[in-house]
């Protein structure tokens, strides 16, 4: 857009500009938005915390908490809540029925070496971040606790992991990208930035998920120091089956949900068999999962279409905040060249109407330098509102991931119920074949009897999965009902944030203008 | 106001009573005739008058363009040292020229042009204007088609003058002078401070094309948004599905306002500010010519110098060639006093055009802040506006 030769003039240029234009007390915040985006455009970061937090990366106050803005500390008289559009960043990190909080922050990057494990010699170095916690809930240390760990980007993966495995049909938030790319592309210390931004929000969304702020891994990953003490996950067999003919994988890893200890290696044994059927199976069988909940189903549409319009909107949000930065920019440049005008008209009278043009152009330089810069808050007020949508995709894909363990826990049931099935007629037609014998078959009776216990075991397992389907079935259920509660008041808030903010920009405009329309009146024609 | 000697503009209706001279232009109804290649734009002009020099109290004729061409070249030619009014640009991207906005800008500029002639005391006199103003539309074109050849100068030719005045002009500056060239400081000042503003103001008014551009940008992305929120809205039926169906109509309404205001700011303040422009640039024609009578003053009073010399030697030598030579010499003379004068009336011309042009100026970029002010006032308080009467409407929504 702008040459680097303009972008040094307008750096330039801004000391003048500032000079120029000091008739309202330079705010230092505004006077900060007004410098940082020159180089770090609000609408490149992540994040939008990523944009706030810049400024004072070691208070950890501020880190919990946004700072005022400039622009919302007006509006206060429009709000009759208090700043409608903050809220819900800090109501997602306190429960509002009781004063339990649960604050993250992250920081200070750090370089560490990856030990004797690798043939390199020197080794690979990866990075930590450092995270702080601030709580009274009880599952920590209890009332007014704080504490710190440093972990890696692989440790998330790991507690991103785990998660999924021990919340099925929770919306569970998504965690950021691995990004090999942009890691090589990226200055290091902007990727730093991205990355520390990502993860804090990503954490601070688990925080405020009711179930999961309570999880025992969160719990682990928060506080134990040291090595993270979760298991990635081993379950390599698993991961080949992909789609709905996944098995849980809690029947077969390590930490287990309430089984039958003594079914265990049995289960083991007969699960492995079964994979191995229903792999063989695949080549030709047709899925079986059938979902008979009509609501769910209707429900499930009308999210999806629900997400599509977002996404279109989300889209549209982008483009519109596009515009306004480039309307704000322009007028920027507008209001620069009339500087320059200005200047230029005072540099060497020649004649008597260059005071009053001069007078004129430095008007109009004001205003549009002053309009620029309101294009800007506006702007920067702007994405943090609409980042509410891209949030909401991220928690479709939650939701998305939430029907799948839905699915994949209801092909479980009705694979184990066919396997049942398939098992009963074998033994029927041994039995058949068996009777026509005079006297038994040992060797089919034993065969029987074998199958019988399989018969049995699979019962068992069937009556498992029947329970962790309807224990998915149920966290969709409170989960769709947490999503349309929240998902109305974001929106609402999100929308009353807008519309405010954009009335209240457009306000302080029309007084800039009007106060130019005034300066300029004497030129008025006759009936303006 | 500039000094209106004998007669008032059209800017503003005849409110002088009819003992008072006045000649008033308008140049309206653009319409677009002939076929392909061939279709061009004709525009009415219609002149009101009272002076007896014209054919009547009202005349109206078609022109087009390359009649304001022939008029302009006609004064550019006759009046040397005005500045003669600026035309619109000749030729645009061949898509745009027929779009109404193209038309709408030119026909503007046009009038603008007409009723500057009009206003100016030496310029209304030229028999041209009355011309252009009145004859009828097959002489217009006989003499249109005349004027290519030897009276119209090709834009090359210009370019070249301006070359040579600019590194003149950069010379003086960079304190290598030049022969034949005035060494009047008062005057090289001038010259800078006009070349100079030319940069300034093309730079202003190029970004303030853009911004008219980014109002429609702003306009089509806000309509889009409405839409996309309408669609969202649908989906969400209840109280909320109404919250976004409101805030998207808002978005669609505004999204007008800013077409308009765009339009309005293309007009009224883009325009002036590329008038600006091509005012400048006028006025370096202008230096240019000053330039050529100069060197052409200069050049004869040498010629004249050695001519009589050359004389003076042959009526020592009591030649049979004085006579021719006298003669010669006489016609000359004659041809240097007339250059000599035409020099100085372009001095004397150009110092009073500077001043009325400067005060022209400050009161022509007066009123072109002023409706920049007023149009962006009035779309930001439109703006205020329409999103202040939807909160009670979202406060509805939240509490039901």
């Amino acid at each position: 857009m702008m040459g680097n030769e303009e972008a040094d003039d307008l750096h330039e240029s801004r000391e003048e500009m500032e000079s120029l234009v000091l008739d309202e007390p330079s705010n230092g915040r505004s006077s900060a938005s007004g410098t940082v985006p020159d180089h770090h455009d609000p609408l490149l970061s992540s994040s939008s915390s990523s944009f706030i937090d810049r400024h004072n990366p070691n208070s950890s106050l501020n880190a919990f908490l946004d700072p005022p803005s400039y622009a919302e500390a007006i509006f206060t008289s429009f709000d009759s809540s208090s700043n409608g559009h903050e809220t819900p960043q800090l109501s997602s990190n306190s429960n509002p029925r009781s004063s339990d909080y649960l604050y993250i922050s992250i920081s200070d990057p750090q370089k560490e070496q990856e030990l004797s494990n690798s043939l390199v010699p020197g080794g690979t170095t990866f990075y930590t971040y450092l995270i702080t916690t601030r709580t009274n809930l009880l599952e920590f240390g209890g009332p007014g606790s704080e504490f710190s760990v440093r972990r890696r980007f692989k440790d998330v993966v790991t507690l991103s992991d785990r998660l999924s495995e021990s919340y099925r049909g929770f919306f569970i938030p998504l965690r950021p990208d691995k990004s090999v790319v942009e890691s090589q592309v990226m200055a290091k210390q902007e990727f730093l930035e991205q990355r520390r931004a990502s993860l804090e929000k990503y954490l601070r969304s688990l925080a405020a998920h009711p179930v999961i702020r309570r999880s025992e891994e969160l719990r682990v990953f928060l506080e134990v120091k040291g090595k993270l003490p979760l298991a990635k996950s081993i379950d390599v067999a698993s991961r080949v089956l992909d789609g709905a003919a996944r098995l849980p994988r809690q029947l077969l890893g390590e930490e287990g949900m309430d089984v039958n200890a003594k079914g265990g290696r049995d289960l083991l044994r007969l699960f492995k068999e079964l994979r191995q059927s229903v792999a063989t199976d695949w080549g030709g069988v047709k899925p079986l999962v059938v979902e008979e909940d009509k609501e769910f189903l209707e429900r499930k549409e009308r999210l999806a279409e629900f997400e599509q319009q977002l996404s279109n909107m989300s889209l549209q949000a982008e483009s519109l905040v596009k515009a306004q930065q480039d309307i704000g920019e322009t007028m920027g440049e507008l209001g620069l060249a009339f500087v320059k005008l200005t200047k230029f008209e005072t540099e060497e009278i020649l004649f008597e109407s260059q005071n009053a043009r001069a007078a004129d152009m430095k008007n109009v330089a004001t205003a549009a330098v002053k309009a620029s810069r309101l294009y800007r808050e506006l702007n920067a007020q702007t994405v943090k509102h609409l980042d509410k949508l891209h949030d909401y995709l991220g928690i479709f894909l939650a939701v998305g991931n939430a029907f799948s363990d839905r699915s994949s826990a209801l092909l479980t049931v009705q694979t184990l119920s066919s396997e049942v099935a398939t098992l009963h007629a074998r033994i029927e037609k041994l039995e058949a074949a068996s009777s026509k014998i005079f006297g038994g078959d040992r060797s089919r009776m034993r065969k029987i009897e074998e199958l019988k216990e399989s018969i049995r075991v699979t019962e068992e397992a069937k009556t498992c999965a029947e329970r962790e389907y309807e224990q998915i079935k149920e966290n969709n259920r409170s989960e769709l009902e947490r999503l349309d509660k929240e998902r109305h008041d974001d929106f609402m808030s999100m929308l009353r944030g807008f519309v405010v903010n954009q009335a209240g920009y457009a306000e302080k405009m029309a007084n800039v203008w009007e106060k130019l329309a005034e300066e300029t009146s004497g030129y008025a024609k006759d009936g303006s | 106001m500039i000094a209106t000697r004998s007669v008032s503009g059209s800017s503003q209706s005849p409110r002088s009573p009819s003992s008072q001279p006045y000649l008033s232009v308008s140049v309206t109804d653009p319409v677009k005739l002939g076929n392909g290649v061939q279709a061009y734009i004709s525009y009415r002009v219609i002149t009101k008058t009272n002076l007896p020099e014209y054919q009547g109290p009202e005349k109206i004729v078609i022109r087009r363009y390359s009649d304001f061409v022939w008029l302009h070249d006609r004064l550019f030619e006759k009046y040397k040292g005005i500045f003669i009014p600026p035309l619109p640009e000749k030729s645009a991207v061949e898509k745009f020229r027929f779009s109404a906005e193209f038309i709408e800008m030119r026909r503007q500029a046009l009038d603008i042009f007409v009723n500057r002639i009009a206003l100016h005391h030496e310029l209304q006199q030229s028999e041209d204007l009355r011309t252009f103003l009145q004859a009828d539309e097959e002489t217009m074109e006989r003499l249109r088609s005349q004027e290519t050849g030897i009276f119209k100068k090709k834009p090359t030719d210009f370019m070249q003058i301006f070359k040579d005045v600019q590194s003149k002009v950069s010379d003086v500056v960079l304190g290598k002078e030049k022969p034949v060239e005035e060494s009047n400081p008062e005057y090289e000042k001038l010259k800078h401070y006009i070349f100079e503003l030319e940069n300034h103001l093309a730079e202003a008014q190029k970004h303030a094309y853009r911004l008219v551009k980014r109002h429609r940008e702003l306009g089509q992305s806000l309509s889009d948004f409405g839409k996309a929120v309408k669609l969202l809205g649908a989906c969400e039926g209840n109280s909320l599905g109404k919250a976004f169906s409101e805030l998207g109509t808002k978005s669609e309404t505004l999204s007008v306002k800013l077409q308009k205001e765009a339009h309005q700011l293309l007009m009224n303040f883009e325009e002036p500010l590329k008038d600006y422009v091509r005012a400048v640039q006028s006025i370096k024609a202008t230096i240019a010519e000053r330039a050529n009578a100069f060197r052409r003053q200069c050049e004869l009073a040498e010629t004249t110098k050695l001519k009589e010399i050359n004389l003076n030697k042959l009526t020592l030598m009591r030649s049979d060639k004085v006579g021719e030579a006298e003669i010669e010499y006489q016609e000359l003379k004659v041809e240097s006093e007339e250059a000599t004068r035409m020099f100085e009336m372009i001095v004397r011309l150009m110092n009073e055009e500077i001043v009325r042009f400067q005060e022209q100026k400050t009161l022509d970029m007066g009123i072109a802040f002023h409706e920049f002010a007023k149009g962006q006032a009035r779309l930001a308080n439109g703006i205020a506006n329409a999103w202040r009467s939807l909160i009670p409407k979202l406060e509805a929504c939240s509490s039901s």
